[in-house]
């Protein structure tokens, strides 16, 4: 057989029927629902006589919506809280599996999935979110999807899908100190622009991924959607197997071998090919900063805000002249001179362990500026109670931050946490778009540590020189 | 079931912005619905409607001249961002069954099509000329021809466009993908049996 790339494997592995043209029909093997994008799917079913068709494969969670603050209480908003509500109805009506505001595995959907161990290699897995990219970290071929596509799944179990181009896009060499996957995904997108993507999936590879961490990779393969293409993905291999063995919903026994035996399978072949190629070299990358309203606008945190003059094509330069008035911002400015009012450290980003463990890091025994608002939301509660136990909490506690309970928080501002017009914050978020942490807010993305170090100095700042 | 797409006779309305993305298409704040319909009024909101709830002159959509369309022209990279299928819904609802723009984010592209509404991807230099047609002369109509695959507008000019087979065969007939896959039930049943016994963890 000619050599394949990973997308090729599990493609081939999933197709269930396929059509002249090329259409194919495929399999999915997992399914994540959430409150947002499922009622419309729900109520599909229900008005065709229509039934899940495959129990196992789903599970539900509220995220979106939910308060991060106390919630022995009822939602306050009611639009919330009736979605919320709807989306408890339907599980019960369908019989779904959900993870309620009650229960301790309650969390954002992405971050969830991994965590239990739902999310494994060589899988197809959809949710009505673009972030599903996320879960491609291990391998698996990972993609959002609309709300009639998820009636589609619920009621088929499979989706109508033509195959799409390859991307790879190595990293060569190692990241230097102080820089993280945040800082290389940020740059890639810079790279490749936000319509870099489009029409392909991603296969993140070379030295600098392979020595990522899971949530490293997750960080990364998440935000494959900013970059436009549907889907990122990395080979799986021992850091995979590592962090997938144990998980509540993990195969066992000898389960467990003949999937890491087929796992072990998956990675491209030598001389497979891709429809295009990207290579960075790891050591280009310096902690990096948005200063526009699109994830493409990036700058090293050591770098100046841009003029709209320094781009070539009219029609950026046009978007770039609205960018800066939006975000307040005077082209030539040095980026470690902006001050933020709040800063947010969550979202299926960056809102895992070991990113909180990085924020400790830079936190520990110093004191959130006066000025800045510094919401803390871990990504789970499972999250927040390992972080409660390896003293995390506490650490940010006493320098000062707002430590909540687990949701989409301020990532999109669903629920009332939210910026209020004019503000500035510092984001470890996945998108700067306008308004999407609130009315005329104005996000900066950036890194943990980073965002960090700006509640620290109240200004966004290189975390290496503090 | 839906609409069927078969040849579209309207005004066409500029919106003259790149990468338009799916949060100011559909603000956060209307994606509470648990409805399909009635989104269109918010769609734009932020750009649409000024601080007091009027709304804003600037906006191209707002303009006299422009009630009615149902064809948006409009720059590259429109609905990237989220997987929201409230953008194409809130699209639909304001009345519009076809967008004319260089490029499409996938998923939202993809959403189009479930929906009835077709996303036309045309050269940046075609895109222009319609853009201007739509600002110069908003009273013109501009007619979609799907069987045929061509835009023309009166004498003035022709455009041919691509679009996927299977997905112009589901458009003209407005033929829901559910009912399709479902007729594939044996397939289906017999793909899960052979998973089963290759990958007995899943
Ligand atoms: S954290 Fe943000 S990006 Fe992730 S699922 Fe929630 S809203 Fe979407």
């Amino acid at each position: 057989m000619a050599p394949r790339t990973l997308y090729q494997k599990i493609w081939d592995d999933h197709v269930v029927e396929q059509s002249g043209d090329g259409t194919c029909l495929i399999y999915i093997d997992r399914h994540l629902v959430h409150e947002v994008t499922s009622p419309q799917a729900f109520e599909g079913l229900r008005m065709t006589g229509r039934k899940v068709r495959n129990l196992g494969a789903t599970l539900a969670v509220m995220d979106h919506n939910v308060p991060t603050t106390d919630r022995s209480q009822p939602i306050e908003q009611e639009d919330s809280r009736i979605q919320v509500e709807t989306l408890r109805n339907n599980c019960k009506e369908f019989d779904v599996t959900l993870f309620d505001l009650g229960d301790k595995r309650q969390g954002i959907v992405h971050i969830i999935g991994p965590e239990q161990g739902f999310t494994q290699p060589g899988m197809t897995i959809v949710c009505g979110d673009s972030h599903t990219s996320t879960h491609g970290a291990f391998g698996a071929l990972a993609f959002g999807i609309g709300t009639s596509e998820v009636e589609h799944v619920l009621a088929t179990q499979t989706l109508i899908q033509k195959p799409s181009k390859t991307l790879r896009i190595a990293v060569d060499g190692k990241l230097s100190s102080g820089v993280t996957a945040k800082d290389m995904i940020l740059s890639i997108i810079g790279e490749i622009g936000t319509a870099g993507g489009n029409g392909y999936v991603i296969e993140f590879a070379g030295e600098a991924i392979r020595n990522l961490s899971m949530e490293g990779r997750m960080t990364v393969c998440n935000m494959a959607i900013e970059a436009g293409a549907r889907a990122g993905m990395i080979a799986p291999d021992e850091t995979t197997f590592q962090y997938i063995k144990g998980r509540p919903m993990a195969p066992k026994g000898e389960d467990w071998d003949k999937a890491v035996a087929y796992w072990k399978t998956l990675a491209s072949d030598e001389g497979a090919t891709y429809d295009k190629d990207v290579v960075l070299k790891a050591e280009d990358i310096a902690p990096t900063v948005t200063w526009g309203t699109t994830p493409e606008d990036v700058v090293p945190i050591t770098g100046c805000v841009p003029s709209p003059e320094d781009f070539d094509d009219q029609n950026k330069q046009n978007s770039a002249k609205r960018m800066l008035e939006y975000m307040g911002l005077k082209a030539g400015t040095k980026m470690q001179d902006i001050e933020v009012d709040v800063v947010f450290i969550g979202s299926c980003t960056n809102a895992r362990i070991e990113d909180l463990r990085e924020v400790a890091k830079v936190a520990k025994g110093k004191k959130v500026a006066d000025k800045v608002h510094a919401l803390v939301v871990p990504g789970s509660g499972l999250v927040k109670a390992q972080a409660e136990e390896e003293g995390i909490a506490d650490i940010l506690i006493e320098a000062g931050f707002d430590w909540r309970e687990p949701g989409c928080s301020m990532c999109l501002g669903m629920n009332p946490d939210q910026l209020k017009p004019g503000q500035r914050c510092a984001s470890t978020s996945n998108r700067n778009f306008e308004g999407r942490q609130g009315r005329g807010g104005r996000t900066h993305l950036l890194s943990p540590a980073m965002a960090a170090a700006a509640a620290i100095t109240g200004k966004l700042t290189d975390v290496r020189k503090l | 079931m839906m609409q069927p797409f078969k040849v579209l006779k309207a005004k066409a309305a500029p919106l003259d912005m790149i990468n338009v993305d799916t949060d100011v298409i559909v603000p956060k704040q209307f994606l509470k619905t648990v409805k399909r319909t009635g989104l269109g009024v918010n769609a734009f909101f932020d750009i649409r409607y000024n601080e007091d709830g009027s709304e804003n002159e600037d906006f191209s959509l707002n303009k006299r001249e422009y009630k009615g369309a149902e064809i948006l022209i409009t720059g590259q990279n429109f609905g990237c961002g989220s997987s929201r299928e409230h953008a194409p819904w809130a699209i639909l609802d304001m009345g519009f069954h076809c967008i004319i723009s260089p490029s499409f984010a996938d998923i939202f592209n993809n959403n189009c099509f479930k929906n009835g509404i077709l996303p036309i991807a045309l050269p940046q230099e075609q895109v222009d000329t319609l853009m201007e047609e739509a600002k110069n002369n908003p009273d013109d109509l501009l007619e979609i021809d799907l069987e045929r695959q061509m835009i023309t507008r009166g004498n003035k000019f022709k455009f041919e466009f691509e679009i996927d087979p299977f997905r112009k065969h589901c458009l003209l007939n407005g033929l829901d993908d559910i009912g399709l896959t479902l007729q594939k039930e044996s397939a289906i049943t017999n793909f899960e049996k052979k998973r089963s016994s290759d990958k007995p963890w899943l």
